[in-house]
């Protein structure tokens, strides 16, 4: 397998804007490109305004809770529905004009249905197989996902996850340049989710481009070249893991020295919570930067104590995440 | 693993072949639609055939022959209209449709898939009606080939009519779990008043036979009698012919009123998507 090498490939992406400035070719515009798109069920605004674009041979990670909109704006990706307001182009092609025409060039895992209950998990990836002009090896596919000892299982006696590979390798059995994954691990366990993780990294490699939903932050950290963050139909926030983690610095410094130190002073100098947590281990706790990391170590040097130990933490996605989806930083 | 896809697109023919193979291994496949679809109609003439014994007064007709010929009507729509309904509808349900969708499948495709599976299921059912007429009824196959190319073009608008009303007919259907009790109310009710169930078609008043001749389920009857029965047996029609010209003409019309049905109806997803 691959390594995450395409991780730093693209820099940062200021409010979505496109950057086909940088490409002379109309090949090179991206794959996906969402503006101001807006889905409504009746009276219920799922998707309000939304805009985003997935570069070539990027993954895009649309985190969110269930319900923030995320599968909505799949949907209107996948021209399974068209926006009730705003525009979306899917490689360089309107989803619901040119259907026949984008279709052969997508992979399209949905959550869940429309698999054939009684037919065995070779018969239904060879099918899927035979749609496409250039398909894959099917066998290969199958040890891939580690589906190869099911190949002659009845479909409806696959698990949850199992089920869920093969649908994973139905999107991608048609070699496309772009899958849309919706929450693809969903219901996998441990280790089949790390095999997923993998194939799905390995697409980047390739030069696919993936636009995957999932509400788990450790499958947005490791495997997205950008995280767009939803939160009620609209977009919360923008960045790559690091940049997301990296704008909410550092908040939680531990130190380590003289127990029964008077701390009370420092909470009031940083406006921090500061708490000695076991006998002579002092936490930190705020948003810090780089002045308050010195202006607390200078305090432990003039109250004279011995530090013996620091540790910083930084925010990590989930952080990030749970502040914005909640509406209150922490 | 590469990205480019140089080679040609696969055709909506091939494509239409391939679905037409997994729809029919699906079938089989499930034993609970499959000997319902295929043996019911049986069962029914193997009932009728029974309890009808008495003969009309006409030398070598038998009720039991007379339902057998009317019954293949019965079957081609149990197998045809019925099975494209339900299916369409679970399809539909169950999230095929939606599946479909997101792939190279095209419309066409899938319905060219849906009407092999449909003429392979009647087909089938048919065998099995004739080997039920021949074996336990003592019905003689015709000899002549004018009548078996009466069948073959019967069989040919029969299967695509009633293929396309299924087709049209699962739009109406909200619920894939009600839609064979839902897509057999009339169905059956066409079957009394169309001459399969009671017979001679003459014992109806004029006006139910007025109805039924707006359906195709009377021509389709009358049709099948035409083939694997004597020519005087007209004398029990309604006409009073076989009267072949109107029976494809107004066969022809419901396929024609089907097409248009089923482009105008045709949901890819349910309401409620």
């Amino acid at each position: 397998m691959t390594e995450h090498t395409g991780k730093q490939r693209s820099g940062p992406h200021p409010g979505g804007s496109p950057r086909s400035a940088k490409y002379s070719s109309g090949m090179l515009e991206n794959a996906v490109e969402v503006r101001d798109v807006v889905v409504k069920y009746g009276e219920v605004t799922a998707v309000d305004g939304v805009s985003l674009s997935v570069p070539r041979g990027s993954i895009l990670a649309l985190l969110g809770n269930n319900g923030a909109g995320k599968t909505s704006l799949l949907q209107v990706c996948e021209g399974f529905r068209g926006p009730d307001g705003g525009s979306a182009r899917v490689l360089g092609l309107d989803p619901i004009a040119d259907h026949d025409d984008l279709m052969p060039r997508l992979g399209i895992m949905l959550q869940s249905g429309g698999v054939y209950p009684w037919a065995t998990a070779g018969e239904i990836l060879q099918l899927f197989a035979s749609y496409a002009a250039n398909p894959l090896d099917v066998d290969m596919l199958l040890d891939r996902l580690g589906l190869r000892k099911f190949a002659k299982t009845r479909f409806r006696r696959l698990s949850g996850g199992e089920q869920q590979r093969l649908s994973l390798a139905v999107a991608l059995v048609g070699r496309p340049e772009l899958v849309f994954l919706d929450e693809p691990t969903a219901g996998m366990d441990v280790g089949a989710r790390q095999t997923t993780w993998e194939l799905v990294d390995s697409l980047r490699a390739d030069g696919v481009s993936v636009l995957l939903t999932t509400h788990l932050l450790d499958e947005a950290e490791s495997l997205a070249d950008q995280v767009v963050i939803m939160d009620n139909g609209t977009v919360a926030a923008t960045g790559t893991p690091a940049e997301l983690t990296a704008a909410a610095g550092i908040d939680l410094l531990q130190v380590r020295a003289e127990p029964g130190l008077a701390i009370a002073p420092l909470a009031a100098q940083l406006d921090a919570k500061v708490t000695e947590e076991g006998p002579g281990e002092y936490a930190i706790a705020g948003t810090l930067d780089t002045e308050s990391l010195a202006e607390v170590l200078a305090w432990f040097a003039r109250a004279g104590a011995q530090v013996t130990a620091v540790n910083t933490r930084r925010r990590t996605l989930e952080d990030v995440y749970l502040a914005l989806t909640a509406g209150a930083t922490r | 693993m590469t990205t480019t896809s140089l080679a040609p697109a696969v055709s909506t023919l091939t494509i239409g072949v391939r679905r037409g193979g997994i729809e029919l291994l699906q079938f089989m496949r499930d034993k609970t639609s499959l000997i319902f679809t295929f043996f019911f109609p049986a069962m029914l003439l193997l009932l009728f055939g029974a309890i009808f014994t008495d003969s009309y007064d006409l030398p070598g007709l038998s009720a039991a022959q007379v339902f057998t010929s009317s019954m293949i009507a019965y079957g081609v729509i149990s197998t045809s209209f019925i099975t494209m309904g339900v299916g369409i509808a679970t399809d539909r349900e169950d999230g095929t449709l939606k599946r479909l969708r997101g792939t190279p499948v095209t419309a066409t495709a899938y319905f060219l898939g849906k009407l092999i599976l449909v003429a392979a299921l009647t087909a089938g059912e048919v065998v099995v009606l004739l080997a039920v007429g021949v074996l336990v009824f003592d019905m003689p196959l015709p000899s002549e080939a004018g009548r078996w190319v009466t069948f073959a073009w019967l069989f040919v608008l029969s299967v695509t009519s009633c293929g396309l009303l299924g087709i049209a007919a699962s739009a109406l259907v909200r619920n894939s779990r009600t839609a064979g009790a839902v897509l057999n109310v009339p169905v059956v009710a066409l079957q009394f008043l169309s001459g399969v169930f009671i017979h001679p078609i003459t014992q109806l008043p004029d006006w139910m036979i007025t109805f039924a001749s707006v359906f195709p389920v009377k021509w389709m009857a009358q049709g099948f009698r035409s083939v694997f029965l004597p020519d005087a047996a007209t004398t029990f029609e309604a006409g009073g012919a076989w009267e072949h010209g109107r029976i494809a003409l107004v066969l022809g019309a419901w396929c024609v009123v089907g097409l248009v049905l089923c482009l105008t109806t045709f949901r890819w997803t349910s309401r409620r998507d």
